[in-house]
């Protein structure tokens, strides 16, 4: 019988999940802290699956279909203001953005 | 040891070391490639899983178009190597302590409520034919009609802001 417990599913997402958060706290580089979110958004993702797999249910894979999306816009907006951020500011070092203003 | 264990582990082992290449490495554009290996082989975990569409949607929309957007912006703004120096000295062992305490609860309460019988078995046929695709279809366009439209509202004011974010302000509209 080919099985893998789904917790070491969700153990590795746990881990997965844990890498990007101390990726958002340590880096300074704001391209770096955007992928450390993604690989958080995939570590949810990923017990998303495991579930609907166990409880044999579609819900869970069409809520990591929604969840691709919102990240696909997350991206797409977030990596537009970095841009304008370094035009207006020749660097996007995040300890030297601590202004609203331009 | 079965062979869907096997799989899993090195899998499993391959992408904790990307994850952990990605935050730790020097230069921004093999951050973006660490990740790219990252999220394909999550990709065939979804496989293992028995969730054809949502590997090949993880595959082309964060393995191709996402990372194919990083990839851009880190070479339109020249930002693959900025100090990681920080202002803030006690930050990185902070950081590390926390992640550590993080990753202690989780595991300790993962495995403390852990179910032993909740096994995955290997998708049996039926579930990687067409068949499961043409149920999650069903499902998809019935019951979760309204998200699946307001997505694509979302998606199309995403793109209607990032065009609007970055577009060139004429000469006579002010700074």
């Amino acid at each position: 019988m080919n099985t893998v417990p789904v917790d070491y599913y969700v153990l590795l997402s746990a881990v997965l999940f844990t890498i990007g958060a101390m990726g958002v706290l340590i880096r300074r580089n704001p391209l770096i802290i955007f992928m450390s979110i993604e690989l958080m958004l995939n570590a949810a993702n990923l017990v998303f699956v495991a579930y609907a797999s166990v409880f044999k249910s579609f819900s869970g894979q069409i809520f990591v279909f929604f969840v691709i999306a919102v990240a696909a816009a997350e991206v797409a907006v977030g990596l537009a203001l970095i841009v304008q951020i370094f035009k207006a500011k020749k660097n996007i070092n995040i300890d030297e953005l601590n202004s609203l203003k331009g | 040891m079965t062979t869907d264990l096997i799989v899993f582990l090195t899998l499993s082992l391959v992408a904790i070391a990307t994850a952990l290449g990605m935050v730790f490495s020097r230069n921004a554009v093999y951050s973006a490639l660490f990740l790219v290996l990252n999220f394909v082989t999550v990709a065939v975990f979804y496989l293992l899983l028995g969730a054809p569409f949502i590997a090949m949607s993880q595959v082309t929309v964060y393995g191709g178009a996402i990372m194919v957007l990083f990839l851009f912006v880190i070479m339109l703004l020249g930002a693959d190597s900025i100090s990681s120096t920080s202002d803030l000295p006690w930050q990185k062992p902070l950081a590390f302590t926390l992640a550590l305490v993080l990753v202690v609860e989780s595991v300790y309460l993962i495995v403390s409520r852990a179910q032993p019988n909740l096994g995955i078995t290997a998708p049996d046929a039926s579930l990687n034919t067409m068949d499961s695709l043409h149920q999650m279809a069903l499902e998809l366009f019935s019951k979760y009609l309204l998200p699946f439209e307001v997505t694509s509202i979302l998606l199309l004011v995403a793109m209607v802001g990032a065009i609007v974010l970055t577009k060139q302000k004429k000469a006579g509209q002010g700074s």
